[in-house]
């Protein structure tokens, strides 16, 4: 095991105890900042996998703006401040159950599969030059589409949250049915 | 570098994502299981690129695509979210039962008659 592993392990042990903690804790603000210490240890993991770009870029999305977008949702759905009894669900034990299956699975087919696979690792494969190189290069066309779907997402929220845009076609699509 | 482990890591990720879903009953805790979950593919995604030393850089692109498509998913989530919010005053996914279909008459018999009073 080399030091390589090591790191990898014990980010990946503070990922999925956070992510554990995530799962189960009793307030929703502690949820969401668990989840911040889940992702930066998977940006951890990318730094050393020499996955650079992603890393920042996980950085940035994810701890930057998708956490801060459920901490608005969790503030302006006026959650709780303190503990909460009844986060969970009746169905937790056999959520439980459905979980312990899909690790044990996974985990067997993992360690089945690539169980003593192993190889050095060169850095530089996830510079932001090489990855520039290979969006605009091979990957251009998926990279405009998804630019497309950003925006309609964008849109879609848009409509959504604005209660005028929304409320006045409803009424109309109301009037044209109570005049047909 | 082991491949294994990443794997085994981004299994047990995902699977702690796969309770969240199942067990939570805040809508917006159900949105972070599905970043845990999401985060565990894009783990393994890194990890095989990597592995593979792919010259199109496919596994990180990829990555980078889906870390994209899940900012849109949470940003519509949540949207979402805030209109049941506005609609009911609550996320309580457990109570949202609008769409469940009725229960048979012979599991709730107690139930029954309150049908017809409730339609018109």
């Amino acid at each position: 095991m080399t030091g390589q592993d090591l790191v990898l392990l014990l980010l990946g042990a503070v990922a999925v105890g956070a992510g554990v903690l995530v799962v189960t804790t009793r307030q929703l603000v502690h949820a969401a900042l668990w989840l911040v210490v889940s992702l930066g240890a998977l940006a951890g993991s990318y730094l050393v996998l020499t996955a650079e770009f992603v890393a920042w870029v996980q950085v940035l999305i994810y701890v930057g703006a998708v956490v801060v977008l459920l901490l608005f949702g969790i503030m302006l759905t006026r959650a709780p401040i303190g503990a909460s009894a009844d986060l969970d669900s009746g169905n937790r034990w056999a959520a439980l159950a459905v979980a312990l299956g899909t690790a044990a699975v996974l985990v067997t087919v993992t360690v089945m599969g690539f169980g003593s696979a192993r190889k050095p690792v060169e850095a530089g494969g996830g510079s932001a030059e090489a990855l520039g190189a290979s969006v605009f290069r091979t990957w251009v066309l998926p990279f405009e589409v998804l630019s497309v779907l950003l925006l309609a997402a964008l849109v879609g929220a848009i409509v959504l949250s604005r209660t005028d845009v929304g409320g006045r076609a409803g009424r109309d699509g109301r009037a044209g049915e109570e005049g047909g | 570098m082991h491949i294994v482990y990443p794997a085994v890591v981004a299994s047990l990720l995902f699977a702690v994502g796969v309770y969240g879903v199942l067990a939570r009953r805040n809508a917006i805790l159900v949105l972070m299981s599905v970043e845990l979950m999401l985060n565990a593919v894009n783990l393994n995604l890194v990890a095989f690129d990597v592995w593979w030393r792919d010259r199109l850089h496919g596994g990180q692109v990829l990555t980078l695509f889906t870390i994209v498509i899940a900012a849109a998913e949470v940003g519509l989530g949540l949207a979402i979210v805030l209109m049941v919010y506005r609609n009911r005053a609550t996320v309580d996914v457990d109570a949202l039962r609008d769409l469940a279909e009725d229960p048979p008459p012979a599991a709730s018999p107690e139930e029954a008659p309150k049908v017809p009073e409730g339609a018109p």
